[in-house]
């Protein structure tokens, strides 16, 4: 057995919606240089993030009509076990709901990996329950603490005694998962981990299933997961800063209302990307990626991002903004996304 | 001239294939050893599989950082190799779950089986029985992964969650329906070919005595059967408890160690599905864990596999 061969899934599933959309994009791009693109051969492996997996499965399955000697795999290794892959070599682009780790860079070092570091969307962490769940109209950060750590409630009935007298079952995204990650850090904190009986699965749809069949179920993944899923599933609004309680939406992800936003990323292989096949998916992805990311549930980047993604590809400039030093660069992304 | 060759032509048809016994021996030591090499080639990949096994587990034990010894492996009623502050490495409870949905299997399929075999082989005209073999063999044919998700889709929406609503979208009932119902035509056919093998004369002297037919069934072919019975219950059952993907989808991916059916519960080989799948990083502590997990599995098999062929052995009864 060699080292990390982790396996994972790699989905075919046709959003048929998003091809109208894309067509017309795509006739634009392949104005620009066709007959390049229809020559191209290669393998570009995308491994990571299952909360970014909707955007690169959309992105791949365009690209594949543009480039059609192009493969590009998909996986959802989560963002740790994507990060593990593509810190050794093994991928050429890493999807992240996470910025980059200090042990992750010290990794690609290691390997003399470089990369480029692209934000590409917002996603709305999303605190999901069964639609039959008639009591549970709004939540804290401090209910979600007690829901989740380790120790916490039992019952629905110990976090607030006007909920029913019933067992609660949770779920959670993998422990490899940058969702489990920022989840951990935003609303446990450092200190705490996560209780033990929870039921965890890498594949966000494993989570969808158990949320939408079970009355008494509560659990959390990415903006997209819901929005596919709208009619199984509800989601609780989390009380923000002003007291108000802030539905996840494309619009409380914008004004920054909504606590629990966050970034999404794409990391690429320094090496990779002075490829014709990757940098011409990566050109491909940063073209598409506005009508992709909100057909898929996600929120647009400001604008001043999206231009600061596409002139650092161009620049190809590597290495991150969140890590310094071996030490996490403490800060919103705003401030440090330069 | 014509006549010497046609002479000629005869004596080599006559002879055919030269029979040199050199050549003879030597082609028969080529199939022996061929067919010999083949044998082997199953032992070698049980034994490969054992040396593996073996191996990476006692990686787990004395790997660098590895402070789960034998003891609290065995009899420790926590796994949470994953979350909490400190990772646990007890495998109770992924016995405890193996357990639970190979009982519920076993309690569905086992009588079910049995009494269908029992139909099919001495009430069911030939009809009948040539009709319903074929609906068995159909259920045979179906994929695991269709029961999983016949689990996930039917059983547990429709018929438990309307019972209680303490049913889960995964739990160990509907999981183990679901491999009950996968074991179902394993038990059946096996049953039925034990009872079919129960000599005539056996029936007619009970009938000549007087007895109903259900006499004849109850007291005379069943215990006669008995050894085939048993022999296909502990097939069946090892089955169930080595069945990976229903169990995968349907039963959840929570360890723990209960006897209600309504909760989910992890088995050993679920366990195995969740690390390989990519939720533990490849060569840690964590993913050696899955091979420490298939030893424990086969040993339980492995047990069971020899108590069977014991059981077999005594109970034997011997007819003509």
């Amino acid at each position: 057995m060699t080292p990390n061969t982790t396996p994972s899934i790699v989905r075919i599933v046709k959003p048929a919606r998003l091809a109208a959309g894309l067509l017309l994009a795509s006739a634009l791009l392949a104005g620009l240089a066709a007959d390049d693109l229809k020559t191209l051969k290669g393998t570009v492996r995308i491994d990571g993030s299952s909360t970014v997996f909707p955007i690169m499965e959309a992105v791949a399955e365009e690209f594949s009509k543009t480039a059609p000697g192009v493969k590009v795999p998909v996986g959802v290794s989560g963002t740790g076990g994507g990060f593990k892959r593509f810190c050794v070599g093994e991928t050429e682009v890493s999807s992240a709901s996470r910025p980059i780790s200090p042990s992750e860079v010290e990794l690609a070092a290691t390997n003399k990996v470089e990369f480029i570091e692209l934000p590409i969307a917002y996603d709305a962490l999303s605190i999901v329950v069964n639609p039959k769940n008639d009591w549970m109209k709004q939540v804290t950060i401090a209910q979600l603490k007690t829901i989740f750590s380790e120790g916490g409630a039992k019952t629905w009935k110990d976090i607030d005694p006007s909920w029913p007298d019933r067992p609660m079952r949770v779920f959670s995204p993998g422990t490899d998962s940058g969702t489990f990650d920022y989840f951990k850090e935003a609303v446990i904190g450092k200190e705490g981990s996560v209780r033990r009986d929870v039921s965890v699965s890498e594949d966000d749809n494993v989570l969808v299933i158990g949320v939408s069949g079970d009355k008494d179920a509560i659990g959390f993944f990415g903006l997209a997961y819901f929005t596919e899923n709208k009619d199984k599933l509800r989601a609780v609004p989390v009380v923000g800063k002003s007291g108000a309680s802030v539905a996840p939406e494309a619009s409380t992800v914008a004004d920054g209302s909504y606590p629990l936003a966050r970034p999404l990323f794409l990391y690429v292989s320094a090496k990779a990307a002075a490829t014709p096949e990757t940098a011409a998916l990566i050109d491909f992805t940063l073209a598409k990626a506005s009508e992709v990311v909100e057909e898929v549930g996600y929120v647009l980047l400001p604008g001043q991002f999206v231009e600061r993604a596409s002139a650092n590809w161009k620049a190809r400039k590597t290495g991150t903004a969140f890590v310094k030093d071996g030490a996490k660069v403490e800060g919103t992304f705003s401030t440090l996304y330069k | 001239m014509t006549a010497f060759a046609a002479r000629a032509a005869a004596d080599l048809s006559h002879r055919g294939r030269p029979r040199s016994v050199k050549i003879q021996r030597g082609v028969e030591w080529v199939i022996h050893a061929s067919l010999c090499g083949l044998t082997l080639l199953s032992v070698l990949t049980t034994a490969a599989i054992i040396v593996v096994v073996v191996r990476e587990s006692l990686g787990f034990f004395t790997m660098d950082g590895s402070t789960v010894s034998l003891w609290s492996f065995f009899t420790g009623t926590v796994w949470s190799p994953l979350l909490g502050a400190q990772p646990e490495y007890g495998v109770l409870p992924l016995v405890g779950g193996t357990v639970l949905v190979t009982s519920i299997a076993g309690l569905f399929a086992l009588p079910v089986g049995l009494l269908t075999a029992v139909f099919l082989s001495e009430y069911a005209s030939a009809r009948t029985r040539s009709v319903l073999k074929a609906v068995l063999e159909i259920l045979a044919g179906v994929p695991t992964v269709v029961y999983g998700f016949f689990a996930l889709t039917f059983i547990t929406p429709y018929l438990l969650q309307p019972l209680s609503d303490d049913f889960g979208t995964y739990n160990a009932m509907g999981a183990g329906l679901a491999v009950g119902i996968m074991i179902l035509p394993i038990v059946c056919s096996l049953s039925e070919d034990a009872l079919r093998a129960v000599p005539q004369s056996l029936r007619d002297g009970a009938y000549a005595l007087g007895s109903t037919k259900f006499d004849v069934t109850a007291r005379v072919v069943v215990p006669a059967g008995l050894s085939g019975i048993v022999a296909a219950f502990l097939l069946a059952l090892t089955r169930a408890i080595g069945e990976t993907m229903i169990v995968a989808l349907a039963a959840g991916g929570l360890a723990q160690l209960t006897a209600n059916p309504s909760e989910q519960v992890q088995t050993m080989t679920a366990y195995m599905v969740q690390i390989f799948l990519g939720d533990a990083p490849a060569n840690g502590i964590e993913y050696r864990s899955s091979y420490a997990v298939a030893m424990t599995l086969f040993a339980i098999t492995f047990v069971m596999t020899w108590t069977g062929a014991l059981v077999l052995k005594r109970y034997r009864e011997e007819y003509e």
